[in-house]
């Protein structure tokens, strides 16, 4: 198992940390939610996979919150670009 | 309990079943994480992000649902599974309308382009 | 009239049985709070009735389910493979897919099952015309874009097979005679 954990780690660290130099770099605002949405993502497997490791359910209800919220930024963002745009 | 608890040399299906799913979501997470260096357009990076947000949610959500089966525990992973299936698609049709019309793409490597002029 | 009714019914039941799923229990309060915040936010967020085709098939329904996993996982190891490995030429398309229904449902459900499974989305919807139009990773040719077209098609008759009006159904068979006429005509 520690095996998995580790791997497992190393996986998510590193798409965790491409998606940061994504949002680093850009080159546009677009790219820039794109990339925070995937650290999103990664953070809700990351937690998921604590908990699933470890046999407990105590950290389920923030993986609900952010599953529920996590699309507010990019809709916002992406409705005010274009907005922004057309006029 | 008993059928699952059921193995070889120490470690269970359960065990087994965990750590695939766990590294199905890294290896996800992993993949988004390249793509989205490697891709050249805000286009294509759209689709490496929707990877993770959707297997790689579903296979950590049923990770915890082996792992803890209980009601309570089913119920909270189809809603979140339901929730994320059902948001994940909006953000990315949003964010993919606005960098169409605000010509955030690469026209050179496009091989057809149906949509222009019905703007 | 009865008609109206469930299709008012539907969405309020949902966001009940939602309430209840996030408390992840059955219990009176939970129930009754729900109801409450049911009626709050289907009165404050007033949304037009949705038109149901007043018709399920749940074999059907489970048939689509089924197959939408089975396409989302496949496409998402495909899409992992491109992005990781060797050798990766950057090559896509732009596509417009007229769709069969008239509902605005299936079109919704169809635009959204076609965007979940990665490596295609929908950029635009076209509902006087009923068309989606999406972009698709990863398209080497041309030749590739009927079989693409196909699947957004197929998955749009698994959709109306399971949920669709009568009139979605009728106008799904007359599709198919007119394809296997054209097929033997050619």
């Amino acid at each position: 198992m520690i095996v998995v954990v580790i791997v497992a780690g190393l996986l998510m660290g590193a798409g965790a940390i491409g998606a940061l130099v994504r949002i680093i770099r850009g080159p546009s605002a677009l790219d820039r939610i794109i990339a925070s949405d995937v650290l999103v993502a990664t953070a809700i497997c990351a937690i998921g996979a604590e908990m699933a490791i470890n046999r407990h359910t105590d950290t389920l209800p923030v993986l609900l919150g952010l599953a529920l919220f996590g699309i507010v930024g990019s809709i916002s963002v992406a409705r005010f670009l274009a907005a922004r745009d057309d006029t | 309990m008993s059928a699952l608890e059921w193995g070889f040399d120490g470690i269970g299906v359960r065990d087994v079943v965990t750590g695939v799913l766990v590294l199905v979501s890294a290896l996800m997470c992993f993949a988004a994480g390249v793509g989205l260096l490697r891709f050249p357009d805000v286009l294509s990076r759209l689709h490496a992000a929707t990877k993770p947000q959707i297997l790689g949610v579903i296979a950590i959500v049923a990770d915890v649902a082996v792992s803890n089966p209980s009601l309570a525990t089913i119920t909270l992973a189809v809603a979140i599974v339901f929730f994320q299936s059902l948001t994940a698609p909006v953000s990315a049709h949003m964010v993919g309308r606005a960098a169409y019309r605000t010509g955030h793409f690469r026209t050179d490597i496009l091989v057809t382009d149906e949509f222009r002029g019905h703007d | 009239m009865i008609a109206r009714i469930v299709s008012g019914l539907v969405p309020f039941l949902g966001l009940v049985l939602i309430w209840v799923l996030i408390w992840g229990q059955v219990t009176w309060l939970a129930l009754v709070t729900g109801v409450a915040l049911a009626l709050l936010v289907s009165a404050t967020f007033y949304l037009p009735a949705v038109r149901l085709s007043g018709r399920i098939n749940l074999w059907f329904g489970l048939l689509f389910v089924l197959r939408l996993l089975g396409d989302i996982v496949l496409a998402s190891l495909q899409i992992a493979w491109i992005a990781i490995g060797p050798g990766y030429k950057p090559s896509n398309a732009v596509i417009a897919v007229p769709l069969r229904t008239r509902s605005d449902l299936i079109m919704t459900f169809t635009a959204e099952a076609v965007s979940l499974v990665p490596g295609s989305i929908v950029l635009d919807i076209d509902r006087e015309a009923s068309t989606l139009y999406l972009h698709a990773l990863n398209v080497k040719s041309v030749e590739e874009i009927p079989a693409l077209k196909q699947k957004v098609l197929d998955t749009e008759r698994r959709l109306i097979r399971a949920a669709g009006s009568a009139d979605d159904l009728a106008r799904l068979s007359e599709g198919r005679v007119a394809a296997a006429e054209e097929e033997g005509a050619s």
